[in-house]
């Protein structure tokens, strides 16, 4: 089946172009059925549309660096960006129905990129192709990148109004999503290794979009940086995927895995250089998706744009990482130690970072934590194997933490760049401000786990999940996951309470925007309230995180048996074959199935700390320093608070551990290279200016100085004749 | 000894008949007209008398090549001699308009007064 369709597909852009638009006309369809010979429901998408998903946004990207080359300087890089991107997701939508219908991974073939032979030997060829490889799991992640790009793209039109670099910004942020579905939908590990560079790139080029401003020019170097760590553990995994088994594509990989795994039933050992596959491509997961101890870049990254942290730094980029480890979920189960890394990273992960969230004071940085607190949500699903579970966590988190950023930047775009939540009160009440505030607590509620949201039943999977798992150390994983959904519940709710609720008080920010009309100039400053881009965007994002949560309400009332991503999941090549999510393995949680009781258990912790972040962020925080209640916390905290607060100084450590040493390294070697290398080098250069010198004062320039030195040679030649006569 | 080649050179030939005038004798005469030549170039600063001497040399050695023609009975040598002759003619042409130009820069014919050349 397989083979039919990328055999019908050879030609593919071209035939199903003309079959696309030819739609309805039933010799369209009658074509296409003579070229790809199965039976196909939706004849009007061939599968080489598929390849448009590809071609749009990089449309979008030249098109808008000829608008920058150009200088044009109205809207239509946004509008060029926002129609390709949203032409990019309804060619998704349409693929997507594709794969579904017929259930099976969808290879397209858009043309021959890389064929290396140096042998007939199986190992001794390398073919890569630009091909396509749309399972149900690509399917997931291509649609809400492809979604929230173009409602994001839409945001920025608005956001980035009036920058130099209006033009440039959507060059790079269309290349970007280039990037991303290449990434995503490549059918072999070197195409996902360009988008994972690619997308690299981007981040890299959009954290420094004010690359006048040196904190944000150092905040992409470290980026860029702290990702190669990451991005050497994938590219060692890559070649030792190669040589082991002898391609790159996910076919054939997944064809000798399941031979392995099948051997491996049978008590046949795994050889440790298939063990080791896994172990290096989760460090690049964990350098991509800011895990520890990787996770230093993403805080930083906020430097940038708030949409690029929305999209890029939120949504889509930091869960390449998790579509990494489920897409080789198989290859990752072949090796236990792997697995139980990946959670207890993830553990671990979400914990430190709730810790450092709930101690910020910039509300940006504050979803930065929480971000990478819920990727390790997602690594430790992953971790314990339900693939599905950190799926569904990824989209609703894509919803409501891209919904959470979007709010925050049309904060900082109104109050001049403010962003501290002690200087901002009561933003509910100010005019203009209601969709974002009620965008804002929709956000809020998901990703504090309030029960009934979309957030709160991903995230109930993942911590079931791990009670049941039988790997090492997945129950206390669980313990701690419950304990760090109080602390998110906590930080979610001490930004809304303190920023947008209560008495109306606000501090503008120092950075303001050509022609708004609030300078310097002593005037009561104005906030401007967000126009209807912003508005439209933030509330369809809300709507969509609010709905994301519907497929989990009818699965709890009965009506459907597992969620469609659940669905998704196991039937893509993530699925979990060593347990199967969500039937009772035995295990419980306080004498119960965990999936139920946790609904509960979690749901209860959510509220608890909503519950203290309401007592000490709104009903006691004009008292808050002497109320009863915050000197308690504070004296049994101790200096905790300002540990985390300082970022548990991980910055300065890592500073000490690597910098100082390299410093160091790199002065010794200066000093050996300026001695050593350089002495040698000298010397070559010495050697002859000091013969040359020593034979100088021969070169008199006197006539007969010269002719004394050849009478005198004459004279020497006859007397050694005259001897030797 | 019949020959006689005039008052002037008589009472050389009584002290040294001509018949015993030998290649050796030759080129002693030319071996002093080269060494003079070359002590002469070597202790002289004047381009003029410098390139006198040079012609010095050229003589001594045209000297010895006759010489040793005469000897061999070949008149390869004074055909040799004849080419010299008219090349060094047109040299010391050359060799003249040089000092001339080189006196004009300078006001001097003092070879020492050129040493652009020192390395």
């Amino acid at each position: 089946m397989l083979h039919n369709l990328s055999a019908g597909a050879l030609s593919p852009l071209a035939a199903t172009l003309a079959t696309a638009h030819g739609a309805g006309a039933g010799s369209a369809a009658s074509v296409h059925e003579a070229v790809a010979p199965f039976h196909f429901t939706m004849p009007e998408v061939g599968p080489g549309f598929a390849l448009l998903i590809l071609v749009f946004p990089i449309l979008a990207s030249v098109l808008c660096g000829v608008f920058a080359a150009l200088g044009v300087k109205s809207k239509l890089p946004a509008w060029t960006s926002v129609a390709l991107l949203g032409a990019g997701f309804v060619t998704t939508l349409m693929v997507a129905r594709t794969v579904l219908e017929s259930n099976a991974p969808l290879v397209v073939h858009g043309f021959d990129w890389i064929n290396v032979s140096w042998g007939t030997a199986p190992g001794q060829t390398l073919t890569a192709n630009f091909s396509l490889y749309i399972d149900l799991l690509t399917v997931l992640w291509m649609l809400f990148v492809t979604g929230l790009a173009t409602l994001i793209a839409l945001y920025s039109s608005e956001y980035m109004a009036g920058d130099r670099g209006y033009a440039r910004f959507f060059g790079f942020f269309s290349l970007f999503v280039f990037m991303m579905s290449c990434l995503v939908m490549g059918d072999s590990l070197l195409l996902l290794y360009l988008g994972w560079e690619g997308v690299g790139l981007c981040s890299y080029l959009l954290i420094g979009f004010i690359y006048q401003k040196p904190s944000a020019a150092a905040a992409a170097k470290k980026a860029f940086i702290v990702n190669r760590i990451g991005d050497l553990g994938l590219a060692l995994g890559v070649m030792l995927a190669f040589t082991q088994f002898g391609s790159l594509e996910y076919k054939e990989i997944f064809r000798q895995v399941a031979e392995i795994q099948a051997a491996a039933a049978h008590g046949e050992a795994v050889p440790w250089s298939i063990r080791a596959i896994p172990l290096l491509l989760m460090v690049g997961a964990f350098g991509k998706s800011a895990q520890l101890p990787l996770y230093v870049w993403l805080p930083d990254a906020m430097e940038g744009p708030t949409p690029v942290s929305a999209l890029i730094h939120a949504a889509t980029m930091v869960t390449a990482g998790v579509y990494l480890i489920a897409r080789f979920l198989p290859v990752f189960e072949l090796n236990p130690v792997a697995l139980n890394t990946v959670a207890w990273i993830g553990g671990l992960t979400a914990f430190f970072a709730a810790t450092i969230g709930m101690a910020t004071f910039d509300i940006k940085r504050v979803m930065a934590y929480s971000t990478i607190s819920q990727l390790g949500y997602m690594f430790l699903g992953l971790g314990v194997l339900s693939s599905a579970g950190a799926a569904n966590h990824v989209l609703t988190h894509a919803f409501f933490k891209a919904t959470l950023f979007l709010a925050c930047g049309s904060v900082m775009h109104g109050f001049a760049g403010q962003l501290d939540l002690r200087k901002l009160s009561g933003l509910i009440h100010v005019r203009g401000w209601k969709v974002v505030s009620y965008s804002m607590l929709v956000g809020c509620l998901c990703l504090a786990g309030f029960p009934l949201t979309s957030g709160f039943f991903s995230k109930d999977m993942i911590i079931a999940e791990s009670f049941v798992s039988d790997g090492f150390g997945a129950s206390f994983l669980g313990l701690l996951a419950l304990l760090t959904a109080g602390m998110t519940a906590y930080y979610t709710f001490r930004v809304f309470f303190r920023v947008f609720v209560g008495p109306v008080e606000f501090h503008a920010g120092d950075e303001h925007h050509d022609g708004d009309g609030h300078g310097d100039d002593g005037h009561a400053f104005h906030p401007h309230a967000p126009g209807w881009a912003i508005n439209l965007v933030l509330a369809l994002l809300s709507l969509g995180a609010l709905a994301a949560s519907i497929p989990y309400l009818m699965m709890l009332f009965g009506a459907s048996e597992d969620g469609w991503i659940t669905g998704l999941v196991d039937h893509s090549t993530a699925a979990a074959t060593h347990v199967t999510v969500g039937v009772d393995h035995g295990a419980t949680f306080l004498g119960a199935n965990p999936h139920m009781i946790m609904y509960y258990v979690s749901g209860g912790i959510a509220l608890v700390g909503i519950w203290i972040a309401w007592m000490l962020h709104l009903k006691g925080r004009t008292e808050a320093a002497t109320s009863p209640l915050a000197e308690e916390a504070a004296r049994a905290l101790g200096p905790i608070p300002v540990w985390a607060q300082n970022k548990w100084c991980v910055d300065e450590f890592y500073d000490f551990l690597f910098r100082k040493p390299l410093w160091f390294m790199a002065h010794v070697f200066y000093f050996i290279d300026a001695l050593l290398v350089d002495g040698i080098v000298n010397l070559f250069g010495w050697l002859p200016k000091a013969i040359g010198g020593s034979l100088r004062p021969s070169q008199s320039g006197f006539l007969q100085s010269y002719a004394v030195g050849m009478t005198g040679g004459l004279a020497l030649l006859l007397v050694i004749v005259w001897i030797v006569s | 000894m019949s020959a006689t080649l005039g008052p002037l050179l008589d009472p050389v030939l009584a002290i040294a008949p001509l018949a015993d005038v030998t290649l050796y004798h030759y080129l002693v005469v030319s071996a002093a007209m080269f060494s003079l030549g070359i002590i002469g170039f070597l202790t002289r600063r004047n381009m003029i008398v410098m390139f006198l001497c040079t012609e010095l040399m050229f003589q001594g050695a045209g000297l010895a090549l006759i010489a040793f023609g005469r000897y061999w009975m070949d008149h390869t040598g004074e055909v040799f001699v004849i080419f010299v002759l008219t090349i060094a003619a047109a040299e010391a042409a050359l060799a003249l308009a040089l000092v001339v130009l080189l006196y004009r820069k300078k006001g001097s014919l003092d070879a020492e007064a050129w040493a652009q050349l020192r390395g």
